[in-house]
């Protein structure tokens, strides 16, 4: 026992003197950092100063040849320094340092501010001349200076082509079906289980004789899921004005509020019952996130409510609210687009919506030809890059080609 | 014994827990001042005894969730009122508007910037105001259909970048990768993370999974026959991926309870 004990010690012993070498040697100053050279990285060459393309005229793209010491010869170079100034022979004090590359870097974007009083604030269609410094450790060596320059600002942005190109095609496709739709066309949308079960779940709440909790997450009004939910609220509202039942709307901002007010409000009207709306019913509780569900699980246990929907933008909340509704014995019901939260819905609420079935669901309840139009141009467009999936690789599997890739290299995708 | 008289009975021991816990928080308390002692013993406290009554939740709802809960929602709805006045007027409409109220609010004036551009949101803001005047009311649906509007818009273009033409972008990729020949793939065929055959199904899952979850979200046409195989292939996909979300989301949620319980076993009771 006393040899075990002793090995124990003894191992104890070297690793404590182990760690206190590493220590000492980590105190130790690097003996690199005695090695300073004294004589300067050789400048970089050849400095280029063009305007920063599709940018709204504050921009300057600079471009230089790497320092010989780049990496190479005395391999010196550490980074560059890119200063700027209204004059090429300005004094030193004049020249203002714009940004810092790394070494092997051949080129940096100065992007700056169109505030006039901002400091980083860089005219547009004024001359200006750059200059751009090789910093070794502790010395460093300037380019000539390169200019005269002018940022100006472009009416097109090449980089947004894909977006130009998409909104056109889902323009064309939501003109056409708005069109149809309007005709009269019967255009098909597919059954929505946690759609269909809204108007049975309000049913439940007016043989139970208790509210129906509608929650529109925690976006703000310009959140498209948020925006969906406004059209869903508008159809449970008209619902629930029918059946002469309760509803209550805890909001956490007060835009969202003022819409939902508006939301409701129609909803009573369109039942032919404005008068049984009550403005209370819809209230804002608080912007934050965590005192908000503090609130309406509060309201969950406390008023019990036959059905909870919760339809819009959530995060963190959403299992919180859902678990308190499974609590509260709460048909539930939710739907979001945020991928994360999906999972905490679908085990605790009996239907849940999957993202874009949010956007489908209102356009399944209203079946309005505006709604209808844009989910169909919505699912056509899926299609269309669904077949040009399958062509694309077809074409590579058959001819061997990379004629997967390629349309993708250009700069704006 | 009454329901009323078990809440006061509990009410008097949680009262005498907080009064002892203070007392010893103050006389372990580290600094020179006794007030400094005496207030962190009571902060302290009171952090641990809004802690245990939103815990208490777990149980069912109680006059000290209620109490924690109020607290928390009016402080949280005063800041807010406070930090929107103080960011949105006072840092962003008096410093263009006028001189001497950027003074009055020790703000520094802007002078360059875009004065008459602020009035739009400033009207907009008013007009949104007249809902409390029910005769003309209606004129704030003006400011509504303008933010609905204007934000739709504006998000129209980002969201077809990242949720649209970026996906779209990184599903086309190639199934076969580095492929020469069918000899040489068997012959070379292991396991590696960096291998050709893990590549390979990683691709494949990539492609049948975007293919298959489009046609779940396809919403014109009846899920039957094989375009019913491949939704239902689509919603299986979906669900392996919440599994795996879900076991990541609540990892990271232990840790905000790993975060309480040492508050309160260490900060409070200092037994860890």
């Amino acid at each position: 026992m006393k040899y075990i004990i002793l090995l124990f010690l003894t191992c104890l012993t070297l690793c404590l003197s182990q760690a206190i070498l590493a220590q000492t040697a980590s105190l130790d100053p690097p003996a690199e950092a005695a090695l300073v050279p004294s004589e300067p990285p050789a400048p970089p060459s050849n400095v280029r100063v063009s305007d920063l393309p599709n940018d709204d005229g504050h921009g300057i793209q600079v471009k230089w040849n790497l320092s010989p010491d780049d990496g190479a010869g005395a391999k010196s170079v550490i980074s560059y320094d890119i200063y700027r100034a209204d004059t090429p022979d300005a004094p030193d004090s004049l020249w203002k340092k714009v940004g810092t590359a790394v070494l092997g870097i051949k080129s940096y974007a100065d992007k700056g501010e169109r505030d006039a009083g901002s400091r980083d604030y860089l005219p547009k269609h004024t001359n200006l001349y750059y200059r751009v410094y090789a910093v070794g450790a502790g010395v460093r060596s300037a380019a000539a200076a390169a200019g005269p320059v002018q940022a100006t600002d472009d009416w097109f942005n090449d980089m947004k082509v894909p977006e130009l190109v998409f909104c056109v095609v889902f323009l064309i496709l939501t003109v056409r079906f708005i069109n149809m739709a309007k005709k009269g066309a019967d255009l098909y949308v597919r059954p929505l289980a946690g759609i269909e079960a809204i108007d049975e779940a309000i049913g439940r709440a007016t043989e139970m004789g208790k509210p129906i909790l509608y929650v529109l997450g925690i976006g703000t009004a310009g959140d498209i899921a948020t925006i969906a939910s406004f059209t869903v609220l508008g159809r449970v509202a008209r619902k629930v004005a029918e059946y002469q039942t309760s509803m209550i709307v805890p909001c956490i901002d007060p835009v969202v509020m003022t819409i939902a007010q508006e939301t409701v409000k129609t909803g009573y009207a369109d039942a032919g019952r404005p008068d049984a709306y009550k403005e209370d019913s819809v209230y804002y509780v608080t912007s934050q996130q965590f005192p908000y569900v503090a609130a309406v699980n509060g309201t969950i246990l406390r008023e019990k409510p036959a059905t909870n929907i919760y339809l819009g933008y959530f995060a963190a909340e959403s299992l919180l609210l859902a678990e308190t509704g499974v609590l509260a014995g709460s048909i539930q019901i939710a739907g979001t687009d945020q991928v994360s939260q999906l999972p905490f819905f679908v085990v605790a609420c009996d239907y849940t919506l999957l993202g874009e079935e949010l956007y489908a669901a209102s356009a399944y309840l209203g079946r309005e030809p505006l709604l209808l139009g844009t989910l169909k141009a919505q699912d056509y467009l899926k299609a269309i890059v669904l077949v040009c999936m399958i062509a694309l690789l077809a074409l590579r599997v058959i001819t061997g080609a990379d004629v997967i890739r390629k349309p993708f290299d250009m700069p704006w995708w | 014994m009454t329901s009323k008289m078990a809440m006061r009975i509990l009410t008097a021991i949680v009262a005498l827990i907080f009064l002892v816990s203070w007392i010893t928080k103050s006389g372990s308390g580290m600094s020179d001042s006794s007030f400094t002692n005496v207030r962190d013993g009571f902060l302290i406290t009171f952090a641990v005894f809004l802690t245990l009554s939103i815990f208490s939740f777990l149980y069912r709802d109680n006059p000290f969730y209620k109490f924690a809960e109020s607290l928390y929602v009016g402080i949280s709805a005063g800041y807010w009122m406070c930090y929107g006045f103080w960011s949105t007027v006072v840092g962003n409409f008096v410093p263009r508007a006028s001189r001497s109220l950027s003074e009055f609010f020790h703000v520094p004036y802007q002078e360059h910037a875009d004065h008459i551009l602020i009035y739009i949101p400033i009207i907009f803001g008013l007009i949104l105001l007249t809902r409390l005047l029910p005769k003309i009311g209606w004129l704030s649906r003006w400011s509504l259909a303008f933010i609905i509007g204007a934000t739709a818009g504006l998000n129209l273009t980002r969201y077809l970048r990242s949720d649209f033409i970026s996906q779209v972008s990184n599903s086309f990729i190639p199934l076969f990768v580095d492929w020469k020949g069918v000899g040489s793939f068997i012959s070379h065929i292991s396991l590696a993370a960096d291998g050709q055959f893990i590549a390979i199904l990683s691709n494949w899952v990539i492609f049948v999974g975007v293919m298959c979850g489009l046609v779940y979200f396809f919403f014109s046409k009846e899920h039957k026959g094989a375009f019913g195989v491949a939704s239902r292939i689509g919603i299986w996909i979906l669900m392996i991926t919440f599994g795996a979300s879900f076991g990541y989301t609540v990892m990271g949620r232990i840790s905000l309870l790993v975060g309480r319980i040492t508050f309160l076993f260490g900060d409070w009771l200092k037994i860890l």
